[in-house]
């Protein structure tokens, strides 16, 4: 009994002992096999540079991956032409994110039941909160050159359940006239925000966008002015050799980058110029605007008759007006600390504030024909925001990530001459996201980050009240995964 | 089993024995470059300090040259030789564009515009979107790779002489010049990189390596200005077979020679028009070399 009590424990120790042998081993492996980190892998393997060349970190771009992009996806080394590739060379990168993450919602309206009863015999408010493992989207994405100074990106996006759509479409003539100040891309494209969205270090529901670019009053039904989404249009931009300094001009049809001319014929306009500063040993440092200003419909032709109200698609008219502007900042504080400063101000006119322009399903919830009149007090709603975005770089390979946005209404649709007067904060959003992205190996060849994000958001009036002396709702969700390119 | 396992600790053992000696002579160690981490450049008034560079240098730059500096980052081999160069060996120090006589090493000035400007036909970008101090940095990063700069101090800078103004005369004199020197026999009668010897050209570590095609739009290597063409011809492209012609040629010749060769680039020119109002034929490589000018 003894002996094989004393066998027992040395086949014990011997396996604890060539488990922490393994562990070790396979930590000096993780430790001795990380490389300096990766971004679009296309881009990456044409040009043998490792995404941190391009990518703060992967995919959001440093200065140098601007000035890639500005020059139409070229080094400009001469090289840059398909004609140099390898024949084999296709540039297509996937990227898609299995992610495990839990979402907490308060303040959600849901059915309360008597004992024994089938049907709902009420109604509570109470926090819903769900978790459990789940997808992204899938991307496709293709671009690079297809001739010196010609260059192009398709992106085919799908939805977590494999439902495409063209995320970006676009040809573009490079430096024309041999000047980088002369640059026009056409087609469906993202905005030229110094903050891109699509370059977000951050995945959760509301932390994966920017508020300031989708932000809409309560109510309101201008869907038209989203910054954050690609658009459909034409772009002039330009740049410096050393892309100090840029500015670019859009013309957009103001259709939020949905095909086949949903809506009606208006258009918007996207303005930037920024201009960038050598700050010695902070780095460099830019600063800008932005400002979009545009039109859209607020009226639509219906075909169901004199009750109907299943508009034309297409039809729109009655177009009214909207902007959106503010200044952004790129702030560099040595080599491992920056901060994004992006500030808002946005007005929507007053038929969009009572919730004209969006339609649903193909039903318009109000349509502003003949004849039909604002009530008392409506007004243009208008707002401010800012958005703080600090990052910590500890390495190529390790990014903390931090931001909060703050959206206030500076001026509710229904004023105080309304007989149901708005309040102030009604609408008014808050959100913090912290994170950090670590990626454990960096070639030139694919990217791979292991993901961990935190973020909360509260909004101000929004929930049910039932009873309750607050309708604020706050949000939050935690979300971990693997985040990979290839 | 015991004996297995003692038969292959001595094979591995023996392995990492005869391994290591071997590497070591291939290449400077981490501990060797290490101990010149305190490496400095001096860029205008900027001082560039290598410590600083690790960052920057392991974000952008050693991909291609590589952890040790020695050009062989992951994607060294995927250059391939002529049309792409292999990334230079910084533990060499042995620079092309250089503004001092063939033989010295660069100037910090030569390194940061070397890294600002970047080098055409190759895949090596141009930085200039970093900031002076982290390119400063990173040209004092590249010094403490290699101990020739612990042990020589960098060439004087040549003297460059005012540029002449363009004539007819000074074309034909560059087109003599170009036959005389044998310009040709690489780059090609008409500049188009197809001389006779161009096929058969390596580098200083025997790699296949392809002489410049001034017909093809390409920016020369080391700067498009003639200045910086002119200081080609003089200082040479050291670890490649373009030699410093400065014993051979005198400062007017050169530029003489520049002008000349303006007149195979694409882009348009003073030079190109001159040439094609003189019908201007490629030199004849049968035929007598002509005699060295007198000028100065």
């Amino acid at each position: 009994m003894h002996v094989t009590r004393r066998l027992r424990m040395r086949n014990f120790v011997h396996f604890a002992t060539s488990l922490s042998a393994v562990s070790l081993i396979l930590a000096a492996l993780v430790i001795t096999c990380s490389q300096p980190a990766n971004a679009l892998p296309a881009f990456a393997r044409k040009y043998g540079l490792r995404c941190s060349a391009c990518h703060e970190s992967w995919p959001m771009l440093n200065y140098f991956g601007q000035k890639f992009k500005d020059n139409g996806y070229q080094l400009m080394n001469d090289r840059d032409a398909p004609i140099w590739q390898n024949p084999g060379y296709w540039p297509v990168t996937f990227r898609i994110t299995p992610i495990w993450h839990r979402v907490s919602t308060g303040k959600v309206l849901v059915d309360t039941y008597s004992s024994g009863i089938a049907t709902p015999t009420g109604q509570a408010v109470q926090r819903v909160t769900s978790s459990g493992f789940d997808l992204s989207g899938l991307d496709f994405h293709t671009g690079g050159t297809l001739e010196k100074n010609i260059s192009f990106y398709v992106l085919p996006s799908s939805d977590p359940t494999a439902s495409f759509h063209f995320e970006t479409v676009m040809g573009r003539l490079d430096n024309l006239f041999g000047s980088p100040w002369l640059n026009v891309k056409f087609g469906k494209f993202e905005l030229d925000n110094l903050l891109s969205e699509k370059r977000i270090l951050t995945l959760t529901g509301n932390g994966g966008i920017y508020q300031l670019y989708h932000f809409r009053p309560q109510g309101d039904g201008n869907i038209f002015g989203q910054m954050g989404d690609n658009q459909l249009g034409l772009e002039v931009m330009g740049h410096s050799y050393n892309d100090r300094t840029r500015y670019s001009a859009a013309l957009l049809s103001s259709n939020d980058g949905q095909v086949e001319l949903p809506y009606g014929s208006g258009y918007t306009g996207f303005f930037t110029a920024s201009q960038a500063f050598d700050a010695g040993r902070a780095g460099v440092e830019r600063i800008g605007f932005y400002a979009m200003v545009g039109e859209a419909p607020t009226t639509w032709l219906t075909q169901t008759g004199p009750s109907g109200s299943t508009i034309l698609p297409g039809s729109g008219i009655g177009n009214k007006s909207f902007s959106r502007e503010g200044f952004v900042g790129q702030f560099y504080f040595g080599p491992h600390v920056d901060l994004t400063v992006v500030t808002q101000h946005g007005e929507d006119n007053a038929w969009f504030g009572q919730g004209y322009g969006d339609f649903i399903d193909g039903v318009a919830t109000a349509n502003n024909t003949t004849g039909t009149t604002l009530p008392a007090g409506a007004q243009n709603p208008t707002w401010n925001g800012v958005l703080f975005e600090p990052h910590y770089v500890y390495s190529p390979q390790l990014i903390f990530i931090g931001r909060y946005e703050t959206i206030r209404m500076s001026q509710q649709a229904n004023g105080s001459g309304s007989a149901t007067p708005t309040a102030s904060n009604f609408g008014n959003i808050s959100t913090y996201t912290i994170g950090y992205r670590y990626n454990p190996f960096m070639t030139s060849r694919a990217g791979f980050a292991w993901h961990n994000e935190y973020n909360w958001l509260h909004q101000d009036g929004t929930g049910p009240t039932l009873g309750l002396t607050s309708a604020n709702i706050n949000t939050s969700e935690l979300l971990v995964g693997f985040d990979f390119d290839f | 089993m015991r004996t297995t396992l003692q038969n292959w600790t001595l094979l591995f053992g023996s392995a990492v024995l005869l391994a290591f000696p071997a590497a070591a002579s291939a290449q400077l160690s981490t501990y060797d470059i290490e101990t010149r981490i305190g490496a400095e450049s001096h860029v205008g008034n900027v001082t560039g300090h290598a410590k600083d560079a690790a960052l920057p240098y392991r974000r952008y730059c050693v991909g291609c040259h590589g952890p040790l500096g020695d050009g062989n980052g992951e994607n060294a081999d995927w250059f391939l030789t002529p049309m792409y160069q292999k990334p230079r060996d910084f533990q060499l120090g042995v620079f092309k564009c250089r503004s001092t006589p063939t033989g010295t090493l660069p100037t910090d000035q030569d390194l940061f515009d070397a890294i600002t400007r970047g080098f055409d036909r190759s895949n090596m970008p141009q930085w200039n979107t970093l900031s002076k101090q982290e390119r400063a940095d990173l040209v004092a990063w590249v010094k403490h790779y290699s101990p020739r700069w612990a042990n020589e101090k960098p060439g004087a800078p040549i003297q460059i002489p005012p540029e002449p103004e363009v004539t007819a005369e000074r074309i034909k004199a560059g087109r003599d010049v170009f036959a005389r020197v044998q310009c040709w026999k690489c780059h090609g009668v008409q500049g188009m990189a197809n001389g006779p010897s161009a096929s058969t050209l390596t580098d200083d570590l025997g790699r296949p390596i392809a002489p410049f095609n001034f017909t093809e739009g390409s920016r020369p290597k080391c700067g498009d200005t003639d200045q910086d063409i002119y200081r080609i011809f003089m200082t040479g492209l050291d670890g490649t077979p373009m030699p410093s012609f400065a014993d051979n040629i005198k400062p007017d010749e050169a530029w003489d020679l520049v002008f000349y060769l303006r007149t195979f680039m694409r882009q348009h020119s003073k030079e190109k028009d001159l040439a094609k109002g003189l019908g201007l034929k490629p030199v004849d490589p049968n035929a007598p070399a002509p005699a060295a000018s007198g000028q100065q």
